[in-house]
């Protein structure tokens, strides 16, 4: 088992009367000189939890307190840097709404060179609420997340000169991208799945898939999905390093303790979520049907992490808190639960927490979770 | 009101045959005749189709009205490289040819007003008359301008507000939580496909404000006095940019006089229509 650690570099110093903690929220509220002090921190825990044996990973989300990371290329490029062995991760690169596929091939090569090979490209559609903030159509983000996926990988493996470009999306004349990725034939490729349907495409392909605080039930699903279509295609039974999935972690002295802490990670399922109802669901972005069910609840159909209690997310599985006994024991019913899997997500930090917090939660994972990690067989 | 309904819309309890029908591209169309008299193609707004509504009800008492659901709104099909409303114009062009309908008194209201001026651009005097009701389309502002405002940034009783002058209408409209999963489906149909058609440049072509010299037909710009998606000044520059358009205010209306209005629109319609026919 791989445990990363995973920062969405909040910005939480917001006042409790905004109604949108995205798309709308005015930047004047962010102080230049508290985020760059955030920054700080925030690579910090990084640089320490490269020092404890954990990959790091990056994500990016646009016009939002929750992440501050609105272009993860130039953060991953900072890891590369200031990590030594860690493997970096960037899940992902948002290729639904980003306009030009050859930069992001570009950009990844250089933080793979700049990281000798360390890092792994995840590749996602991007959010429904992204779709405002970078005026990226909503509908044709499916579409151009596969093109682009095609483009970035011949860019990656084509080393006789430019080739030619001409898809539905993105055309490009002579791609040639200077330098090429470290990695050979290329970085290995992460993509994320919110529903068993978008399991069979990342399954045709063997690439790591993860899921975000799906639940146990919801993850078990899409990881089976997986599963079934590798077997569909008479491939071998995928490795556990195949799958990943996200949690919310803490880890204190005490159940106690822990959970105290664990309260104020909940800043995260409150705020992620925070956003008016027509950022949730713009036109065109899933299916009418479902589409329709979203209008008529005025809400988004899901798991209600907004309003749940730790309690409620541990017992759904989005969440390890506890001694290093209990989260282990967590971790390995989920692990249970959804068939195995090899990369936990592990967002320590959220909100408020204060650097000391996040420490003790990596210090006594690293210490006392992780070694018992390793034997987890799923039965 | 005289009502002689050929064709039926989907919901509707009037009974009799099927509105669907193939069309050009391969598209299962939607399509409902109301009325007879002199052809007039009314082309619907980006939010309802509203075959059955008062306004084409209205201006079936003196022609044959034809309600298209555009391709992607309502039960009208989409071919999967549809995304523009070039592509809705030229799709037009060859309906109303292979309906083998001529002279014909083309009304577009809101987004379907965008359509029709796309249609009386590309072939400029095939038509009897062209009304377009609030129309987008026309790029009229500097680049900082929002000519038209931002429909999926608000939320449903905002967009209500936006689209509708009278408080009530606005709530009554733009109301999701009464209607039948079906009829939601097809809201959300609607919206979908004014995205794939407007989302990006945003309800409007950079192109069209150097063509729309081309029509040269007798047109009139009706506008709601209280257009709160595209003001009557982006109104008056769209009249001043057709050769000899005329512009009238409908008063006590918003975005969708159509709507608010359907009365006093059509009797400004049938009036413009009837003056040229008197000419």
């Amino acid at each position: 088992m791989q445990s990363w650690h995973f920062s969405e570099a909040a910005y939480p110093f917001i006042p409790d009367d905004e109604e949108s903690l995205r798309v709308t929220l005015p930047n004047r509220y962010f102080e230049p000189q508290v985020a760059a002090e955030l920054w700080d921190r925030y690579l910090e825990e990084w640089q320490l939890a490269d020092e404890l044996g954990f990959g790091v990973m990056t994500n990016e989300h646009h016009a939002t307190a929750t992440c501050m990371t609105s272009a993860s290329p130039v953060i991953a490029g900072v890891l590369a840097r200031i990590t030594r062995d860690a493997r970096i991760l960037i899940l992902g690169n948002p290729l639904g709404t980003r306009p030009d596929p050859v930069r992001i091939a570009e950009e990844m090569a250089i933080v793979d060179l700049l990281s000798k090979g360390r890092l792994e490209v995840g590749m996602v559609r991007a959010v429904p609420f992204e779709m405002s903030a970078t005026n990226a159509n909503p509908l044709s983000t499916h579409g151009r997340f596969w093109e682009a996926h095609d483009l970035i990988k011949k860019a990656w493996t084509t080393h006789d000169g430019p080739f030619s470009w001409q898809g539905q999306h993105f055309e490009h004349r002579q791609v040639n991208i200077v330098p090429r990725p470290f990695q050979q034939p290329h970085p290995p490729i992460w993509m994320t799945a919110g529903s068993p349907n978008s399991a069979i495409g990342i399954a045709n392909h063997g690439y790591v898939m993860a899921c975000f605080l799906m639940g146990r039930g919801g993850t078990k699903r899409i990881f089976d999905a997986y599963r079934q279509r590798r077997a569909e295609l008479e491939a071998p039974a995928p490795e556990a390093d195949r799958f990943a999935a996200a949690a919310l972690v803490c880890v204190a002295d005490t159940d106690e303790e822990a959970m105290e802490t664990a309260r104020k990670l909940m800043w995260y399922p409150r705020s992620a979520n925070q956003v008016s109802t027509q950022f949730l669901n713009p036109p065109g972005y899933v299916p009418a049907a479902f589409s329709a069910r979203v209008l008529r609840s005025d809400r988004p159909i899901h798991f209600d992490l907004e309003n749940a209690t730790p309690e409620q997310l541990i017992e759904d599985g989005s969440m390890f808190a506890g001694d290093p006994d209990t989260v282990f024991e967590q971790i390995r019913r989920f692990s249970d639960d959804v068939g195995g899997f090899g990369h936990l997500l592990c967002m320590a930090q959220a909100g408020h927490l204060t650097r000391e917090e996040v420490a003790r939660t990596l210090r006594l994972f690293a210490a006392e979770v992780q070694p018992r990690l390793g034997d987890l067989v799923p039965v | 009101m005289t009502d002689t309904s050929t064709l039926v819309a989907p919901g509707s309890d009037r009974g009799g045959a099927d509105p669907l029908r193939m069309a050009p591209y391969g598209v299962e169309l939607e399509l409902v005749e109301r009325g007879s008299g002199p052809p007039l193609l009314l082309l619907h707004d980006g939010w309802e189709v509203r075959a059955d509504g008062p306004f084409a009800g209205a201006l079936a008492e003196s022609h044959r009205v034809l309600v298209p659901a555009h391709p992607g709104f309502g039960r009208s099909s989409v071919p999967a490289a549809f995304d523009s409303v070039e592509d809705l114009a030229y799709f037009y062009l060859e309906l109303v040819d292979e309906l083998g309908i001529d002279d014909v008194v083309l009304v577009g209201c809101s987004f379907g007003g965008w359509i029709a001026a796309e249609i009386a651009v590309r072939r400029p005097t095939w038509l009897r008359r062209l009304v377009l009701v609030d129309p987008l389309g026309l790029r009229v502002g500097g680049v900082a301008d929002r000519d038209i405002a931002d429909v999926w940034a608000v939320g449903r009783p905002a967009l209500g507000r936006l689209l509708f002058h009278d408080a009530g209408l606005a709530e009554r409209e733009v109301e999701y939580a009464t209607r039948s999963d079906e009829e939601l489906e097809v809201v959300a149909r609607n919206r979908e496909a004014l995205a794939r058609y407007g989302w990006s440049p945003y309800l409007c072509n950079p192109r069209l404000a150097r063509r729309l010299h081309r029509v040269a037909v007798p047109t009139l710009v009706a506008w709601g006095a209280h257009d709160g998606v595209v003001s009557v000044d982006y109104g008056r520059a769209y009249a001043a940019a057709i050769p000899g358009a005329r512009f009238a205010l409908v008063g006590e209306a918003g975005h969708l006089p159509h709507v608010e209005r359907p009365a006093v629109l059509a009797r400004l319609v049938n009036e413009f229509v009837d003056e040229g026919a008197q000419s």
